[in-house]
């Protein structure tokens, strides 16, 4: 029996492949890297930031070292990772489909995405930039550093972004196997279209205004230079429209796979299907209107302080939302206690704690007093990383049996997953307390009685990186030496473990006959 | 209490008369926030303890259950009130946030304005009797201080921990920051918008000081340094004048330097635009057939965008100085303009007013041109003029 | 939804796709997403034009002025009736006329080129005035910024268009290869109907650059 992994061989077979199972994997080892580079630059700022004074890097590589952490944190790894990595393996596959609707499309998507990775990291090798990943004009225009070609890369990556977006929301219309209606898809493919759709409609925007920063850095275009009359807070209009919703398209994909992980480990169907579904698309709606949260002190008016305030704790009912159904979904439940529910145990702290000092810094008042400060960025780390990284490698783990067809090690899954919970616990909660001392962000030197904060947060980043590594050494000798894994180990109901493990080229051995749904854990599993 | 809680969040001490209500709202969020968290972690851990496997207390649904509802489900009723007051509890959070918002926003009206320009990577400040101070903002304790704002490049932002307040300092416009002071002492400013390799140095310490000390030390400083060259105009500046000046007579030079005076006199006679005699604080009509007293805030507004609430009468050619003049220099010219509102705006119904205090003679709009001409003074001079005189 | 004529070989229906007309459907589903996404790329510029529109209304209104009116019309004309050519091909192809088909694409093209040609002169007559984008401006008879803004907003947006307008003729023109070799025809016409649609997309956005820039002089 041949698998998608060893049906064809060679070089060739895989660059140039149509299969969304491999564009999957070819992304996987693309985001990995990306993640580690981000990493490596995280280290560099924490270490600089336990003297208050300088130590190893001087000003400008300082921050040139917290805006390349950024851009690629976000623009290669976040934005990009659980949709172009699971929701291309198995979105189809969820579907009862042998591949997305535009398999040639998808590989371009990866290409694009590459090209733009590959100007990316030209500008950050040569010259660097400084900006913040936020870009924010005049600066952008007036720095020093290579912003121009690094704006432009993040456009290229934004294409990509648009293209997977539209494929995934064309599969979810036209590729769904007979008799699967819309209410009874897998959770995660109502996490992976809302995304879409606010890939779709997001992005555009900052491609735009990243296009008129790097004409104005290369050729003075100067649309936002108030010596020309222009208007600098506008660009901060145009760029958090995009990077608000941006947000979402990074934590809506790992709250699908959280729906699939519960599910599947408290062998239970989720306590409202709808509740799930529905928040996604709210999610997805809501997030577009909230931008303006980001510039309460920018110099906006009053009324517009009002109304984004108030909007933004809309979005989080519908976080709390899910929260609960997916707390009541264990009830009644019979749960097997493995690496990914760890990791699902750290999302239900770490993500409804970020998630709540989003709300407080929604306040206004308070806000005045947070905004950039240490607050933010600990409230933000505790979403991305505590939200979207914890589920990120859940999924890894999750679904590496269907994958690889083997099985990683459940004890160092365990200890990998402590360590990655607790480094990161240490790392961002002193940075809380930092902001309410009043420590700006991006700040290379700061007063001294700031020092034993960010030397706790670096001791725990420490923690962090090595829960990673080791992550990430078991997973790599898993791939060659773990036992093999059987079709279905966890008992999970969802459509894609009734492929084979590993799945063929096609996904299935015959078109899928969908006869129940993916979470009828009161049927047998056939 | 609350000196406790503060410590416990390690916030600074609460220097300004805001700061203690926004830090109850803070205690008050940030304390529900982790109940919230906690409570629901520990909500999961219980279930996965009780409900693992191996227990037998988890046993697959019954065959007959209806789909879409699991038995861990709860009635919609209480769904509804456990999201209603959660609805609720965010709503209370902004309208408190919101109402103390609006307070940090409106600065009470008798504030003592000060300007503030930031650039990369120092903070500056001009005084309304004309003095000046860098990385050092003098003020009052005990008395409401509004800071009028501007950079000199590009975005920065002025922060002061202590006072639990910020707001962004943009180049091209001005933008304004209130807060009172409670008792004398020193705050940190920062500035909390990326600028450039510098933005981590650039900070300054506001120094809040006694009444009697006050006043002592502000007549002691430097006369503000508004001199420098006016981003946008060409003009040369001469050097700093050898003995001070007062804000007034630095207005006056200001606005002669940046053209003002081609189009506003400062007699009565009239003109292009509107004198600016007798001028600050009268009721003055407007195209759009309202009216509104010529105060400070109008004036600054007027020279940001003249066209937006243009005086009855006159024609819109008026250029915007947004990003032309700073902040100190609009409130010299602003304060200018205030001394000059003892003059009548009828000629010949009063004397004309002794000059301002100082050395330089007025300039006569009428003879020569005023530096700063565009270069191209061709098309601009065989623009028709409505009073018929030559410019 | 179309009347497909019998001749050239049966359209093969990729494998992920139920039915053919599962597949059709997709790419039009897919072209339509597309065009959504391009139509916000403009969508934040015309909010950017709105926004310093308000805050120089008479400098705009007075900047319309220099803009040749009748090179905007030309425009204009040109669009629409290379919109009714590409129409026009795509009844033709689903009629099986091939040649009517190849013909009508060659005169879009040609408009479309002819529009280019109309937007080179017309920058030609700006930069001899001294209307440059962003710091290069040197425009005399007005100097304002107000003047300068919309002059920088004219060329980015008009400059935006036109490089969709050559990515539209490369699409019009690798269409036509494909008519002229036989792989596009009357039994699967999906790749020119996907084609055409860009090319009214293209369009349409003209049609409101056309008033932003050349009709509302205040």
């Amino acid at each position: 029996m041949t698998s998608y992994l060893t049906e064809t061989t060679g070089i060739k077979s895989w660059l140039l492949t149509k299969d969304h199972k491999r564009i999957g994997l070819l992304f996987m080892i693309a985001t990995a890297l990306a993640l580690m580079l981000g990493g490596v630059f995280a280290l560099l700022i924490r270490f600089e930031l336990v003297s208050p004074g300088p130590d190893f890097l001087d000003g400008l590589t300082y921050n040139r070292m917290f805006t390349h952490h950024g851009v690629v944190m976000v623009f290669l790894f976040m934005v990009p990772v659980i949709p172009t990595v699971f929701g291309n393996f198995f979105l189809p596959m969820m579907l009862g489909a042998p591949d997305v609707a535009f398999p040639r499309l998808n590989l371009a998507s990866f290409y694009v995405y590459c090209a733009g990775a590959a100007i990316v990291l030209a500008a950050l090798w040569f010259g660097g930039i400084d900006t913040g990943w936020t870009f924010y004009t005049p600066y952008s225009a007036t720095s020093p550093t290579s912003v121009a070609i690094a704006a432009f890369g993040v456009f290229v990556v934004g294409v990509s972004s648009i293209l997977t977006g539209l494929n995934f929301i064309v599969t979810v219309h036209t590729l769904r196997a007979k008799n699967l209606r819309w209410l009874e898809m897998p959770l995660f493919v109502w996490a992976i279209y809302a995304t879409a759709i606010i890939q779709v409609i997001a992005t555009p925007v900052l491609g735009m205004s990243l296009l008129l920063v790097a004409l104005d850095h290369a050729w003075g275009l100067g649309i936002f230079d108030p010596s020309m009359g222009g208007d600098p807070v506008l660009f901060q209009h145009l760029f958090w429209f995009y990077s608000h919703p941006a947000v979402y398209i990074m934590i809506l994909p790992a709250m699908g796979v959280v729906s699939e992980v519960v599910c599947t480990f408290s062998h239970n169907r989720p306590s409202s299907y709808r509740a799930i579904a529905f928040s996604s698309l709210g999610i997805a709606f809501i997030g577009f209107l909230t931008w303006g949260h980001h510039m309460f002190v920018a110099g906006m008016s009053v009324v517009d302080v009002g109304v984004f305030g108030i909007l933004s704790m809309m979005v989080a009912i519908f976080s709390a939302i899910k929260v609960f159904t997916w707390t009541l979904t264990l009830k009644h439940g019979r749960i097997r206690f493995t690496t990914p529910m760890l990791y699902f145990f750290g999302f239900m702290f770490l993500f409804v704690f970020g998630g709540m000092t989003g709300v407080a810094v929604a306040t206004s008042s308070l806000d005045v007093h947070w905004t950039d400060t240490y607050f933010v960025v600990a409230h933000f780390h505790f979403i991305m990383v505590g939200g979207t990284l914890t589920m990120y490698l859940a999924a890894i783990h999750y679904w590496f049996p269907k994958m690889f067809g083997r099985m990683y090690p459940e004890r160092w899954g365990l200890i990998g997953a402590a360590g990655v919970i607790l480094g990161f616990i240490f790392t961002f909660t002193p940075q809380f307390l930092l902001g309410n001392a009043g420590m700006p962000r991006r700040y290379w030197t700061y007063p001294p009685d700031y020092q034993w904060l960010n030397v706790a947060s670096t001791a725990g980043a420490t923690i962090l990186a090595l829960g990673l590594l080791v992550t990430l050494g078991y997973l790599i000798w898993a791939l060659f030496k773990g036992p093999k894994a059987e079709r279905n180990p966890w008992g999970s109901r969802g459509y894609e473990w009734l492929a084979p493990t590993p799945p063929p080229v096609h996904n299935f051995e015959a078109p899928l006959e969908i006869t129940r749904g993916p979470y009828d854990y009161h049927l047998p599993e056939t | 209490m609350n000196e406790f809680m503060r410590r416990l969040l390690m916030l600074p001490p609460q220097a300004s008369t805001m700061a203690r209500s926004i830090d109850y709202l803070h205690y008050f969020v940030i304390i529900t926030t982790m109940i919230g968290a906690a409570g629901v972690a520990a909500l999961a851990l219980y279930f996965i303890v009780r409900y693992r496997e191996g227990t037998g207390r988890g046993t697959n649904p019954p065959p007959d259950m209806r789909p879409h509802h699991a038995r861990g489900g709860v009635s919609l009723w209480f769904e509804l009130s456990v999201f209603g007051s959660l609805l609720a509890l965010f709503v209370t959070w902004w309208i408190i946030g919101f109402s103390q918002f609006i307070r940090i926003w409106e600065p009470p009206p008798d504030s003592m304005t000060i300007y503030v320009v930031g650039k990369q990577w120092m903070w500056s400040f001009a005084y309304p009797h004309g003095g000046g101070s860098v990385g050092v903002l003098y003020v009052p304790a005990g008395h409401p201080v509004k800071l009028l704002m501007t950079s000199r490049d590009v975005i920065h932002s002025f922060y002061v921990p202590d006072f639990r307040l910020k707001a962004d300092v943009v180049p091209g416009r001005t933008t304004q920051l209130w807060f009172e002071a409670n008792q004398p002492g020193r705050h940190r400013i920062f500035c909390a918008e990326m600028c450039g390799p510098g933005h981590s140095e650039m900070r300054a310490e506001v120094v809040a000081l006694p009444d009697a000390d006050y006043e002592r030390t502000i007549q002691g400083l430097a006369p503000a340094q508004i001199s420098g060259p006016v981003q946008g105009l060409a003009i040369p500046f001469e050097a700093d004048p050898p003995e001070p000046l007062s804000l007034a007579a630095m207005g006056q030079r200001v606005a002669a330097e940046a053209g003002c005076f081609r189009c506003h006199t400062v007699d009565g006679t009239p003109h292009i635009g509107p004198t600016w005699a007798g001028l600050y604080e009268a009721t003055i009509p407007l195209q759009d057939g309202t009216q509104v007293v010529a105060d400070d805030a109008y004036l600054t507004r007027s020279m940001m965008d003249p066209a937006a609430e243009l005086h009855r009468g006159f024609l819109a050619v008026m250029p915007s100085y947004q990003g032309l003049l700073t902040a100190p220099q609009i409130g010299a010219i602003v304060q200018y303009i205030h001394v000059l509102g003892d003059v009548s705006r009828y000629p010949g119904e009063a004397p004309l007013p002794a000059p301002v205090r100082g050395t330089v003679p007025l300039v006569n709009p009428l003879e020569g041109t005023a530096p700063g001409e565009p270069r191209a003074a061709g098309p601009r001079a065989a623009r028709p003029n409505p009073t018929g005189a030559t410019p | 939804m179309t009347d497909h004529g019998h001749q050239g070989p049966a359209p093969r229906v990729a494998i992920q796709f139920q039915d053919l007309a599962k597949q059709e459907h997709a790419a039009h589903f897919g072209m339509w997403l597309f065009l959504g996404s391009e139509l916000l790329l403009f969508a934040g510029l015309f909010g950017l034009y709105t926004a310093y529109r308000t805050r120089y209304a008479t400098a705009f209104a007075e900047a319309v002025h220099h803009n040749a009116l009748w090179i905007g019309t030309t425009n204009v004309v040109i669009l629409i009736v290379s919109s009714f050519t590409v129409a026009w091909a795509v009844h033709s192809l689903r009629r099986d006329r091939r040649r009517t088909t190849l013909w009508s694409l060659a005169i879009t093209m040609l408009l479309g080129l002819l529009f280019l040609v109309f937007k080179g002169i017309e920058y030609g007559i700006h930069f001899r005035d001294g209307v440059f984008p962003g710091h290069y401006y040197a425009y005399q008879e007005m100097p304002g910024h107000g003047a300068q803004l919309f002059f920088t907003l004219y060329y980015f947006m008009t400059g935006l268009h036109a490089l969709h307008m050559i990515g539209g003729l490369a699409a019009i023109g690798w269409v036509a290869a494909r008519v002229a070799r036989g792989k596009t025809t009357a039994a699967y016409p999906i790749p020119l109907e996907l084609g055409a649609l860009y090319w009214h997309l293209v369009d349409s956005i003209w049609i409101f650059l056309w008033p932003m820039f050349y009709l509302t002089t205040g």
